[in-house]
């Protein structure tokens, strides 16, 4: 029993440190991905005599330190309490929702089944959706406990704006449910690993590529970037429902938007881009489409799907980096009109398409 | 499920419960709220409910009560310093709750000697609480109720257009 | 099955007690220096007017609302994808028939106009 939640721990840190850590760089990434797409130079100054390690520098040391050291200004006249809970609600699901990720396929270490994945249970998916319908709390929380009208206005409309995507995203992942008839998502990444016509790996996104499509709109908008980050209106609502928050709270808000991207970078490759599974990797090597194989010891396999995993998280991270930096954001009118009137109904019949074609191939 | 397990679950859940109907500001009664049911979908979990205890959380804690706090902020419902003041409030609180005491108790009283076994032919499988197990269930026998769902939830939205477009015109 | 859930509370716990650090650090490591200004509302250096509080906003609550009508819905289709292949075409048009009085229900809101100026 001591062994088993020894291991629990550990994994745990390690997803979190793992998380924390992709937020950060994904900070820098982010000023400098936009400086490079409006031809500029972008964050440059930070670096440890002259050292800057390529952003290491100002994402681990600089920022958090400096984040650390301000001082934590509260309002006048809010309430204490819900002010300091909510940035602690926005980040807690988010991370937890990551922990189901599944990492690499199980590992048999002295004679114990270890899952890489630090919450694995048979209802995965379910579990993530719950947890980022939790999500909304912190917003609405923030919004309120500012006790000033521009932050209240601007978390009823980002927790609007979230709730109306959710449907939208919940819709998507039914359909792939539908394809992989199971909510466990290592069983959804191990269904992908087989081949279709004998070459092409049986990614999910080639079996629902619309639910692909609209679950990478809504979670963009769940996360409230741009083309959707009206509610924090940095053009006008200075930081809408965050306006108030300084300090390590401040930055807590902007993790919990990284960290969001983030997941959102690996459900989208958990569900619909095969998850730990590199093209013509089986457990004991490569098995190459036209027949040569390269046997490959246990740990190698390992490794290399785990850092598939990492490559395509990156991969979706950056892609939203660069949809963030070339769309124009959208009007809230806009915003929740696409998303009850265009996603929804979409999403709904890609539910019972889904449901006839498999029907009809399998009767 | 070994009873120390459930009686923490069970003391934390009265305890969050306790806190929806004595806090004094909507917006903690709310937060209660959650926790409450949370805690719920946690003893689902206990249960070996664990689809019902995913639902929960979903439904529940991340929709229901998100509502209730739409509300509360757009009415800017602050603390209602006078809700405990009135004897015959504490009385009728007193008097419903002592009476719903009795019936809970009375029913497992009455159940104690031949257990409850939901309706379900032949006792309980070995497979309960799992998602494929309910699925089957609620669509073959319990499919009626099913499609008289879709169509409270249809009267449900129109009467909450009704009531809104009233409030604008 | 209990041990599935173990690697939930766990996780729980440790993303509690690192988020916990994180703002217990930020409130030791700051200077606290509470002045007047510092603690009125945000607006840019204008001085703030009227109470906090406009106007009754109903599109919200709609919102809200429909959000849990289609949520439960969503929330009824999770046990249908899983077990759809064994309930067949007559299950199909059961969940038809459902998916489509929600969709009368949608159309309804949108005819209404309670999905615009949001």
């Amino acid at each position: 029993m001591g062994i088993e939640i020894a291991i629990a721990v550990l994994k745990a840190v390690v997803v979190i440190l793992l998380l924390l850590g992709l937020a950060g760089m994904l900070g820098w990434v982010e000023r400098k991905g936009s400086a490079l797409i409006q031809d500029r130079i972008g964050a440059n100054r930070a670096s440890v005599f002259g050292f800057a390690g390529a952003g290491l520098v100002n994402t681990l040391m600089a920022d958090p330190l400096k984040f650390l050291v301000k001082e934590d200004l509260v309002p006048a006249h809010v309430d204490r309490f819900l002010h300091t809970l909510a940035p602690c609600v926005n980040l807690f699901p988010v991370v937890v929702a990551f922990a189901a990720i599944p990492f690499a396929d199980t590992v048999h270490i002295a004679g114990r089944a270890i899952e890489l994945q630090a919450v694995s249970i048979n209802i995965g998916l379910l579990y993530v959706l719950a947890m980022m319908s939790l999500g909304v709390y912190g917003v609405v929380l923030a919004g309120w406990a500012s006790n000033d009208r521009l932050s209240l206005l601007g978390g009823i409309r980002g927790s609007a704006q979230m709730i109306s995507y959710e449907i939208g995203m919940g819709l998507a992942l039914v359909s792939v449910v539908m394809t992989y008839g199971t909510l466990d998502l290592q069983g959804i990444v191990r269904a992908q690993g087989h081949l279709i016509g004998g070459w092409l790996p049986a990614w999910g996104v080639f079996y629902q590529p619309l639910a692909c499509l609209i679950f990478l709109i809504a979670g963009i908008a769940e996360s409230k970037r741009n083309p959707f980050d009206m509610p924090e209106g940095e053009s006008e609502l200075v930081s809408g429902y965050f306006t108030e928050y300084s300090g390590i709270k401040y930055l807590m808000f902007f993790m919990s938007d990284f960290a969001e991207v983030g997941l959102v970078a690996g459900l989208m490759t958990t569900l619909f881009f095969g998850g730990w599974q590199v093209p013509y990797l089986l457990a004991d090597g490569f098995h190459l489409p036209w027949g040569a194989t390269v046997a490959l010891p246990g740990l190698v396999v390992t490794l290399l799907q785990v850092a598939s995993v990492m490559v395509k998280v990156l991969f979706f991270c950056w892609l939203q980096i660069l949809i963030r930096w070339t769309l124009p954001r959208l009007r809230y009118d806009q915003l929740m009109a696409f998303g009850w009137k265009g996603l929804l109904p979409l999403a709904l019949a890609n539910v019972l398409v889904t449901a006839m074609v498999v029907l009809a191939v399998q009767g | 499920m070994s009873p120390v397990v459930f009686m923490m679950m069970a003391v934390l859940l009265v305890a969050a419960a306790l806190g929806v109907v004595l806090h004094r500001s909507p917006i903690r009664s709310a937060l209660s709220l959650v926790v409450t049911m949370f805690l719920l979908a946690v003893m689902f979990l206990l249960l070996d409910a664990h689809m019902v205890a995913a639902l929960q959380v979903i439904v529940y804690a991340g929709a229901v009560v998100v509502l209730f706090l739409f509300v509360i902020m757009l009415l800017n419902l602050r603390e209602d310093a006078r809700a405990m003041a009135r004897a015959s409030k504490v009385v009728a609180a007193l008097v419903c709750g002592g009476l719903f005491l009795f019936a809970v108790l009375w029913f497992l009283v009455s159940a104690a000697g031949r257990g409850i076994d939901g309706g379900l032919e032949g006792g309980v499988p070995a497979t309960f609480g799992s998602t494929e197990l309910l699925a089957e269930r609620l669509f073959t026998q319990f499919l009626f109720a099913f499609e008289v769902t879709s169509v409270l939830l249809l009267v449900a939205i129109i009467g909450a257009v009704v009531l809104a477009k009233r409030k604008l015109a | 099955m209990q041990q599935q859930y173990l690697s939930i509370l766990v996780t729980f716990i440790v993303t509690g007690a690192v988020v916990g650090l994180m703002v217990s650090l930020g409130r030791l490591l700051g200077p606290t220096r509470p002045s007047a200004i510092k603690g009125e509302s945000f607006e840019c250096g204008n001085p703030s007017t009227g109470s906090a509080w406009g106007r009754f906003a109903v599109k919200f609550y709609l919102t809200a609302i429909l959000f849990i009508v289609f949520d439960v819905e969503v929330v009824f289709l999770y046990p249908y994808a899983i077990v759809f292949r064994r309930l067949g075409w007559f299950g199909f048009v059961e969940v038809l028939i459902f998916a489509s009085v929600l969709l009368v229900a949608l159309l309804y809101v949108w005819r209404k106009g309670a999905l615009e100026w949001d």
